[in-house]
């Protein structure tokens, strides 16, 4: 099976544009799962954020899946497109990465 | 940028969060520093269950049972001035705990405690519903948030300890959102960073559980100890495909409901293995080294679930027994399509927690003056295998101690800090290029792969000796300076800098595994099964003029040895 991953691209001042990944999965796979396979398999410059993986404990891979805020890592891997987009509220460090971190605990 | 603090704690788990907490509450000013978010990252807040401490709420119990019951798990192994302290001062932080309102389960007006393997009798506390983790976490969060004098930087990495005339005097650190180079002044420095399980391909911790905290400690001149002996959590989750739940969530489901692990026969099969552990009383109770090591065996013998491991199976028990012990976690699992009460999950060893690390003294202080290690991070403890329940007690009580001595080590000096002492490091930091090299995420995939088959729970010379040399060629192939993308938040520069400390830890591991030959605990030889005699003796590893120096000494048995 495979999924398309349109995923936002860049930092923040750049014009907006997107880069479309495709990965091979296996049916119960993560969204989680397809942006690490896409980082070891084609582009390991890709910027999102996760720490636990896959016990959606961190609470770090947070991110627009189609429109819908979600976790990468509970939501699944479908075949066909999938638009990947940072968190619409948060201050955008790259790609997918956003400013969450609490903001007594930055530098 | 610089900083200054008399004590930094760097991680930002249990343990770290601990120690910055008995710092300040020493009196010393406080940086704890994570390379994720504070109380998110690390092992902690992914631990579901047990915590084990002779509280004797449950029935009565002393500390001496639960150090017998550490010292036997140890495999003669364990160091037991450590060990001792983690039994004797655990109730006392997990009452600490309750205080904070951490939500300990309870039952007829006292705290429940659970039976785990390798204990003599109920005495593991939990909060429900597999929650343990997160509630510890949140707990200390607020505790940390609450007391002054602790600055929480989240997304710092610390690169390198800064070193002056031998004593620990700071650290250089990469702060991801930014990409600053930041340098920090210290009196004191405490290694919180937790394990290594990142360096397997199967692991239960999270991402940044990549041995960081053993190449600091090895790079500013302390040793390293068991380094041989990771731990393989024999039921984690295997089939079928499970997102967003802890992969070795069953056990809590067995200690609860007497889960039955069945092999391809659908035969229950442990207690064919149980005759070989001494301390089994023929009921569910292998230890976790002999647990991995049955359904490996079961597997060999072509007795394996179709994905590869054994079948975990709760049929036996009435749907609504299941659902009265585990509630909501019973809906996530219907949302990931498990019916526990219709059919069995597949279930195999994955890497969970790393028994070696640090070698630290009584106060948690390494060879190097100023430089402490806690939690997971310090090795010893635990010797050859670890007892179930022992590794957030640990990262209290070790956290705890390696904050409050090192605060004490903080007030009675003066500022060493110097910029000579971070200059190596920051030179290596600015220079990071981008070049053409490797996929620095297919890497850390190929060493996660390298470990597994070669450096696994079951080794031989020969897998050892492989895995040696293509250890040495992943070196080689990233090179000697960083290879980066673009800053700020440049996942290519964390992967190098991550590799440079895996790299060099999974060397760490191979060495000692390759010198021990014999099997012992979660080491074991496929070319020297059994026990030897001769070997119960630690290994330490240390750094010197750049390579790795390997020697053994006998373990200290005297819980009072200075």
């Amino acid at each position: 099976m495979k999924a398309t991953l349109i995923v936002h691209r860049g930092v923040p001042g750049e014009p907006e544009r997107t880069e479309q990944f495709e990965v091979a999965f296996e049916p119960g796979q993560s969204v989680l799962d397809g942006l690490r396979i896409v980082r070891r398999d084609i582009d390991p410059t890709l910027a999102f954020r996760f720490a636990c993986i896959n016990a959606n404990a961190c609470k770090e891979c947070m991110m627009l899946i189609d429109g819908k805020v979600e976790y990468a890592c509970t939501s699944r891997l479908k075949e066909g497109l999938t638009v990947l987009a940072p968190l619409p509220k948060k201050a955008l460090v790259r790609d997918l990465v956003t400013e969450i971190v609490p903001p007594d605990e930055r530098l | 940028m610089h900083l200054e603090t008399e004590v930094l704690v760097i991680g930002g788990g249990g343990a770290g969060m601990y120690a910055a907490l008995e710092a300040a509450r020493t009196g010393a000013s406080v940086v704890l520093a994570d390379r994720s978010i504070v109380g998110r990252g690390g092992a902690t807040v992914m631990a579901q269950m047990t915590v084990a401490a002779a509280l004797g709420e449950q029935v009565p119990d002393h500390w001496e049972y639960h150090l017998a019951d550490t010292l036997a798990a140890g495999r003669g192994l364990c160091d037991a001035r450590l060990a001792a302290m983690l039994c004797e001062e655990g109730p006392h932080r997990i009452r600490e705990m309750d205080s904070w309102k951490v939500g300990w389960a309870r039952e007829d007006g006292h705290i429940k405690q659970a039976q785990a393997p390798g204990h003599d009798r109920p005495r593991c506390v939990y909060v429900d519903f597999l929650s343990t983790g997160p509630a510890v976490s949140r707990t200390l969060r607020g505790r940390v948030n609450a007391v002054g004098g602790i600055r929480r930087i989240s997304e710092l990495a610390i690169v390198d300890i800064a070193v002056r005339d031998g004593e620990a005097c700071g650290a250089t650190a990469l702060h991801l959102s930014t990409g600053q180079i930041v340098t920090i002044g210290a009196k004191a420095v405490v290694i919180a960073t937790g394990g290594l399980t990142r360096l397997y391909r199967r692991n239960s911790a999270s991402a940044n559980m990549g041995g960081d905290g053993y190449a600091l400690a090895l790079r500013a001149g302390a040793e390293l100890i068991d380094m041989e002996f990771v731990q393989f959590f024999p039921i984690g989750h295997l089939a079928p495909r499970l997102v967003g739940m802890d992969p070795i969530m069953w056990d809590p489901f067995r200690y609860k409901l007497g889960g039955k692990l069945l092999n391809a026969e659908m035969r229950e099969f442990e207690t064919d293995y149980a005759a070989r552990d001494t301390r089994s009383d023929g009921r569910y109770v292998l230890t976790r080294d002999l647990a991995t090591y049955a359904i490996f065996k079961e597997v060999e013998a072509g007795r394996g679930s179709p994905a590869g491991g054994a079948y975990l199976s709760f049929q036996h028990v009435p749907e609504a027994e299941i659902r009265r012990a585990f509630g909501p976690v019973v809906d996530r699992l219907a949302a990931n399509g498990i019916n526990l009460a219709a059919q069995p999950v597949e279930v195999a060893p994955i890497a969970h927690y790393h028994m070696g690390g640090v070698r630290v003294d009584e106060r948690m202080c390494t060879r190097v003056p100023g430089l402490f290690a806690c939690g997971e991070a310090l090795g010893g403890a635990n010797g050859a295998n670890r007892l179930s329940g022992n590794a957030i007690t640990e990262a209290f009580v070790f956290g705890a101690r390696a904050g409050q001595n090192a605060a004490e080590h903080a007030l009675a000096r003066s500022n060493g800090y110097s910029a000579d002492a971070t200059r190596c490091t920051v030179d290596l930091l600015r220079s990071a290029s981008r070049r053409d090299g490797p996929n620095t995420a297919a890497t850390i995939a190929t060493l996660q792969a390298l470990m597994s088959d070669k450096v696994g729970p079951f080794r031989t010379g020969r897998t050892l000796q492989a895995a040696e040399t293509a250890l040495m060629e992943i070196t080689s192939e990233i090179g000697d300076r960083p290879l980066a993308a673009e800053s700020p938040c440049d996942p290519v520069l964390v992967d190098w800098l991550d590799l440079r400390n895996m790299l060099l830890v999974a060397r760490s591991v191979t060495a000692a595994a390759l010198a021990r030959t014999e099997s012992r605990g979660a080491h074991q030889r496929e070319d020297h099964p059994g026990l030897d005699a001769a070997w119960e003796i630690n290994q330490i590893v240390s750094l010197e003029s750049g390579r790795l120096r390997l020697r053994r000494q006998a373990p200290t048995i005297d819980r009072n040895a200075a």
